[in-house]
C-alpha cells in the first residue's frame, strides 16, 4: 500500500482532481443562471437580463463576487467547528463521488471495480453534513431541516439502491466505465442505440423510480424538505451566509449534476453517441455525456417550477409504500427477463 | 393496493399535464417590459401628473374646492383697472392675477375630480410619470408664472386701488350723507319757513287737541 502511494505522481493527482472540479465550478455558475432563466421563462418573465450583456450571462459571477466579499457570520451559540466544517464536508462528499464518473471514453478519475457502490456510499455523507449544519447552527429551523433530511435519507436511499441494482443485474458490473462500454453500438430494432433504457421495458420503470428518488436525494422540488423556504426559512442553511452558504449552493448543484450523470450512465449509455460511430471521439463522448446529464438537470429544473412540495409524511408514504415495493418487484421482473431472453 | 395504483396513475398523469403547461409557458412570450430601455405606451387619458395651463386660468378656485385632499393652493389678486389681463383661449375674461397656483403631487390621489369643474379646461392630467424626488417638498409644483417682485407690485397696486376705492366709496358715502343732511336741513328750513307763515293757526289746533 505505501509502495503504491509512493509511486503515484503528484502532478497526475492534481490534474485528476482539477478536471472534475473545473467541470463542477463552470457547471454550477451556468446552472444557477440557467435555473433562474428557466424559472423566469416558465413564469412568463425574463429572468436576469442586465449583468454582462447577453441575457445576463454574468449574473452568477457577479453573485459569487458578492458572496466572497460578505462577512463570515457565525452565530454566538453555535458549535463553531461543526458549523465551519459542514459546508466543506458537503461539497467534499459530492466532489469525491465525481471520481468514478466516466466523463469521456478516455477519461475517468478512478477506474475502480466498485464504482456505483462507492458513489452511493459517498453521497450519503452529504446528508450527514446537512444534519451537522442543522445541529451546529443552534437554530430551530436549521435543526428541523437537518432532521427532515435524515428522515428523507432513509426513505429515498432504498429505492435508489434497488433501481441501481436492477441495472447491475443486467450489466453484471459495478464499474461505471464497464457499464457504459456495454451500452455502445446501435443494435436495438436496427437503429436504436444499445442503451439500457431501450433494452428492457422494466428498466424504463426502473428509470422512473430512479429519477424520483434522485430528485429526493438531491433535495430538489418536490422533495426539497430540508430547505423548504416557505416553512423553514431556509432549513439547514438559515444561519449561513457569504462563502459558506455559497459552498452549500455549490454542493447542491454539484449533487444534482452528479446524480443526473449517474442516471445518464446507468440508463442512457453514458458517453456513447446516439449515432453509433458518428461523432464518437474522446471529445465528442464528453459532449454527449454532458448533454445527457444537463438534459436531466433541465428536467429537474422544469419539475421544480411545476410541482408543489410534498409533506414529510407524503414523502415517506411515496418512498416506503410505493417506490420500495415497486422497485423490488421490478428487480425480480428484470432478473426474470434476463434469465428468459 | 388497487386504490394506491389508481392514485399513483392519477398523480402521474397530472404531473405530465402540469409539465405540459409549464413547457408551453417556457417557450411562450414573456410579458416583462425592460423598463428603462422599454416604456409602456400609456392611454391618452392616463392619470399620472397634474398640469395647469396657467395662461388659461381665470383664478375661479373651483378646482381647489373640488379637491378631496386639498392639494391645490390658489391665491389670487384682483387686477387693477389700468391693466387688461386679456381673455383665455375659451373666451373668458381674466380678472385675477394668480400670485400662487401650487399643486402638491405628494398629496394628490389622481382622482381627476379637479379636472372636470374647470370652466376653461386649463387643469388636466398628463401621462408623464417619472417625477420621483428625494425631497418631498420638490413634489410641490408651482404653476404661477409671476415673479416675486411682480407679485409684490401687483399686490401693492391692488391694495392701493382697493384703498382708493374704499376711500372713494367713503367719500361717496360721506357726500351722500352730507347731501342727505343738507336735504334734511333744507327741509327743516322750509318747514320752519312754512311754520312761520302759518303761526296763527297752529296754537288753535293745539288747543283743540287738549280739549
Amino acid at each position: 500500500m505505501t509502495q503504491y502511494l509512493l509511486n503515484i505522481n503528484p502532478i497526475a493527482i492534481l490534474v485528476h482532481a482539477a478536471i472534475p472540479l473545473t467541470i463542477i465550478l463552470v457547471y454550477a455558475l451556468v446552472a444557477i443562471w440557467a435555473e433562474r432563466k428557466v424559472a423566469g421563462f416558465i413564469q412568463d418573465r425574463l429572468g436576469p437580463m442586465r449583468v454582462g450583456g447577453w441575457h445576463g450571462w454574468a449574473q452568477s459571477i457577479a453573485d459569487l463576487l458578492k458572496l466572497i466579499q460578505k462577512e463570515d457570520i457565525i452565530p454566538a451559540d453555535s458549535s463553531r467547528f461543526l458549523f465551519k466544517f459542514a459546508p466543506f464536508m458537503m461539497f467534499a462528499a459530492s466532489y469525491a463521488a465525481f471520481a468514478v464518473i466516466p466523463f469521456s471514453s478516455s477519461y475517468i478519475g478512478s477506474n475502480i471495480n466498485i464504482g456505483v457502490f462507492y458513489l452511493l456510499a459517498v453521497t450519503s455523507v452529504l446528508t450527514l453534513s446537512i444534519i451537522m449544519a442543522g445541529w451546529a447552527s443552534n437554530n430551530k429551523w436549521s435543526l428541523l431541516g437537518g432532521m427532515r433530511s435524515a428522515a428523507q435519507l432513509v426513505s429515498y436511499e432504498v429505492p435508489t439502491i434497488a433501481t441501481v441494482l436492477t441495472v447491475i443485474v443486467v450489466t453484471g458490473s459495478l464499474n461505471l466505465m464497464t457499464i457504459t462500454e456495454m451500452q455502445s453500438g446501435n443494435d436495438i430494432l436496427g437503429f436504436l442505440p444499445n442503451w439500457l433504457i431501450f433494452q428492457n421495458p422494466f428498466l424504463l420503470v426502473a428509470f422512473v423510480i430512479f429519477f424520483i428518488s434522485i430528485l429526493a436525494e438531491s433535495h430538489r422540488v418536490p422533495f426539497d424538505l430540508p430547505e423548504s423556504e416557505s416553512e423553514l426559512v431556509a432549513g439547514y442553511q438559515t444561519e449561513y451566509s457569504g462563502m459558506r452558504w455559497a459552498m452549500f449552493m455549490l454542493a447542491e448543484y454539484a449533487d444534482m449534476l452528479l446524480l443526473s450523470l449517474l442516471g445518464a450512465t446507468l440508463f442512457f449509455g453514458g458517453w456513447n453517441s446516439p449515432f453509433g460511430e458518428f461523432m464518437s471521439g474522446p471529445f465528442w463522448s464528453f459532449f454527449w455525456f454532458m448533454l445527457k446529464g444537463l438534459l436531466l438537470v433541465f428536467v429537474m429544473m422544469w419539475i421544480r417550477w411545476t410541482l408543489p412540495r410534498y409533506r414529510v409524511d407524503q414523502l415517506m408514504y411515496i418512498c416506503w409504500s410505493i417506490l420500495i415495493p415497486l422497485s423490488f418487484i421490478n428487480l425480480v421482473l428484470v432478473a426474470l427477463w434476463e434469465v428468459i431472453f | 393496493m388497487v386504490e394506491a395504483f389508481k392514485n399513483s396513475w392519477i398523480t402521474f398523469k397530472s404531473i405530465f399535464i402540469g409539465m405540459g403547461i409549464t413547457i408551453r409557458h417556457f417557450f411562450g412570450k414573456s410579458v416583462t417590459l425592460q423598463y428603462p430601455d422599454e416604456r409602456p405606451v400609456l392611454p391618452n387619458n392616463a392619470r399620472a401628473k397634474l398640469y395647469v395651463n396657467i395662461d388659461d386660468c381665470i383664478g375661479c378656485n373651483l378646482c381647489a374646492r373640488a379637491c378631496p385632499v386639498n392639494c391645490i393652493y390658489i391665491d389670487t389678486v384682483p387686477s387693477t383697472s389700468d391693466v387688461d389681463l386679456g381673455k383665455t383661449s375659451t373666451g373668458n375674461p381674466k380678472r385675477f392675477w394668480l400670485t400662487r397656483f401650487d399643486i402638491d403631487m405628494a398629496k394628490c390621489m389622481y382622482c381627476d375630480l379637479c379636472v372636470h369643474p374647470c370652466p376653461t379646461n386649463c387643469i388636466y392630467m398628463v401621462s408623464e410619470y417619472e417625477y420621483s424626488e428625494f425631497n418631498r417638498t420638490n413634489l410641490i409644483y408651482h404653476f404661477s408664472n409671476l415673479e416675486p417682485a411682480m407679485v409684490a407690485e401687483v399686490k401693492e397696486k391692488a391694495a392701493n386701488e382697493a384703498a382708493e376705492k374704499q376711500r372713494q366709496r367713503e367719500e361717496m358715502m360721506r357726500k351722500k350723507a352730507e347731501e342727505a343732511k343738507m336735504k334734511q336741513i333744507e327741509a327743516k328750513k322750509q318747514a320752519e319757513e312754512k311754520n312761520d307763515g302759518e303761526k296763527g293757526s297752529e296754537p288753535s289746533k293745539k288747543e283743540n287737541g287738549d280739549s
